[in-house]
């Protein structure tokens, strides 16, 4: 009887830890949304201080400029290495550039710079945001009559949402440049064929409009994320910790699973 | 003939979770002078100038600033007391990517929307009133804890408030900087005619300056009047003896007993 006593005490506590979770779960999206309806009012008035959006981009995304551009070198030598192996198998390497091209401008280009940005900027927003709130200067800007949402959040969801796509087209811009480097002039895949096959398979509204559709939707969620987590962080040095890991993990996993229905959606079926 | 109160508290409760902060508290903040609000830590005095200040609502009654309903203010009317509000945070809340200069001018910015030139000049001004011209171009992390609350308070003061909260402005400072403090907040009271509202738990130093005190503790207002008065209440209000003379707190009462309690139980002896 003690041991099954036991038993059922140990499961109703793991069942009682995993009702908690859920519920920490359930109100920390639920004040997420709020968040955002809150953030969404501001959105238009930040316009009124266009230097601040400008100022936010630059420190958003042009610094985050060299790390997608290194990744998306690396990541296109890597595509044109296995793409190349793959297809002389077939003897179709001369598709070697069209198969770059798409893996990157689908899927690749915006996934990874989502990814990355999520770890380099976003993560930085949110300590950003947290660590002025610690310290009180989110309170100081209230008590001047000045919103903290309009002026330090809105410029910072604006600044993630334009950087992305852009991002994301040098990622693959450079990728394709990397393809091109291992696949023609290491390997010797023919020039005209790389670049033809591009321009002939690649389309402008299926695959470019689609992959700039998807990263601004990466940049509206992981902007989002990050400003939230920042806005919602606990006021302590462990608490800025817990949101600038919270903001690199959701938006990874949120960025993931919305490619998966983006993709199902843009090219499903 | 009276005058209208600029800051009133009607009936106020305030809770945090099951912490009772304020129960039904009245209290009134006369125009044109400084109110010093005391009280031991914990006793919920820099809540009540977040209170007054709008950025949290009590749970019961009502917090009038200068005629307006605070808790109950439309988000254009809360924005327009600020504007006419000072606020002194306890570690000066200086925007650290901004230098001295560009701190004070951030409110002038935001909300005055003066030419450049002017804005310089004002800016100096702010800075020189509170001797801290020479530090315009430092950056917050460049400056000792007492230069950044001057830099502060000029930023406070950018917009020529009313009324002007302090939180703690005296902790951690050293003697000399209290006295610059001190200095800088009774003439500037005296030349801007100015509300000022100060929290502290520096008796000295704040009697020293303050128009009328009020005390707090545990939920309430414990004693209120001039300093004069409340000296002369001591006799009377064994606590306001203990805490305008800093005796240590009454062995038999509620709290030590509370205190002890919990004490024994953690240690598992009896008390």
């Amino acid at each position: 009887m003690g041991v099954i006593n036991g038993l059922i005490k140990r499961l109703s506590d793991v069942l009682a830890a995993l009702g908690r979770a859920m519920l920490t779960a359930a109100a920390h999206t639920g004040a997420l949304a709020g968040f955002a309806l809150r953030l969404a009012w501001r959105l238009l008035p930040a316009w009124t201080r266009p230097r601040l959006i400008v100022q936010e981009l630059f420190v958003i995304g042009v610094l985050s400029l060299i790390i997608i551009l290194i990744s998306g070198a690396f990541v296109g030598l890597v595509l044109g290495l296995q793409g190349y192996n793959i297809l002389s198998k077939f003897n179709a390497t001369e598709s070697l550039g069209v198969m770059v091209a798409l893996s990157l401008v689908r899927e690749l280009g915006p996934v990874v710079t989502a990814l990355l940005f999520a770890g380099r900027a976003g993560s930085a927003i949110t300590a950003e945001i947290a660590l002025m709130k610690t310290t009180e200067q989110l309170s100081a800007m209230e008590m001047m009559g000045v919103d903290p949402l309009r002026r330090v959040v809105a410029p910072r969801f604006w600044a993630a949402l334009f950087s992305m796509p852009l991002l994301a087209g040098l990622f693959s811009l450079v990728g394709i440049l990397g393809g091109y480097v291992i696949g023609v002039l290491v390997l010797g895949v023919d020039t005209a064929s790389y670049w033809g096959q591009i321009g002939e398979q690649m389309q402008p509204v299926a695959d470019v409009f689609n992959g700039i559709v998807k990263s601004l939707v990466f940049g509206a969620v992981v902007g989002l994320i990050a400003v939230f987590e920042g806005y919602a962080a606990e006021p302590t040095s462990a608490g800025i910790s817990r949101a600038t890991t919270r903001t690199v993990v959701l938006s990874s996993l949120a960025v993931l699973g919305l490619d998966f229905m983006l993709t199902a959606l843009m090219f499903g079926a | 003939m009276s005058v209208e109160p600029y800051i009133r508290f009607e009936q106020v409760s305030f809770a945090r979770g099951r912490q009772r902060i304020f129960d039904r508290v009245n209290l009134d903040i006369p125009r044109g002078k400084i109110t010093a609000v005391m009280g031991p830590s914990g006793t919920g005095k820099t809540t009540l100038l977040r209170l007054i200040g709008g950025q949290i609502k009590p749970t019961r009654g009502k917090v009038w600033v200068n005629g307006l309903d605070v808790a109950r203010a439309r988000a254009g009317e809360l924005l327009a007391m600020r504007r006419r509000l000072g606020f002194l945070f306890q570690n000066g809340a200086l925007f650290t990517d901004l230098t001295a200069a560009e701190n004070v001018a951030f409110p002038l910015r935001e909300h005055a929307r003066l030419p450049e030139p002017l804005l310089d000049r004002v800016v100096a001004l702010k800075l020189n009133a509170v001797g801290m011209l020479d530090a315009a171009e430092s950056m917050p992390s460049a400056l000792s804890g007492g230069m950044a609350r001057r830099v502060a308070l000029a930023r406070a003061l950018a917009l020529d408030p009313e009324l002007m909260l302090y939180d703690e402005p005296f902790t951690g400072q050293d003697p000399i900087n209290v006295g610059i403090l001190l200095r800088l907040i009774a003439s500037l009271n005296r030349a801007l005619n100015l509300t000022s509202v100060l929290v502290s738990h520096d008796v000295a130093e704040t009697l020293s300056i303050a128009d009328q005190v009020i005390i707090l503790d545990q939920a309430q207002i414990v004693a209120a009047g001039t300093p004069d008065e409340l000296r002369a209440r001591m006799g009377d209000i064994p606590f306001l003896q203990r805490f305008l003379q800093g005796a240590p707190p009454d062995e038999d009462s509620d709290r030590a007993l509370a205190a002890r309690t919990l004490l024994a139980k953690k240690l598992r002896v009896s008390v």
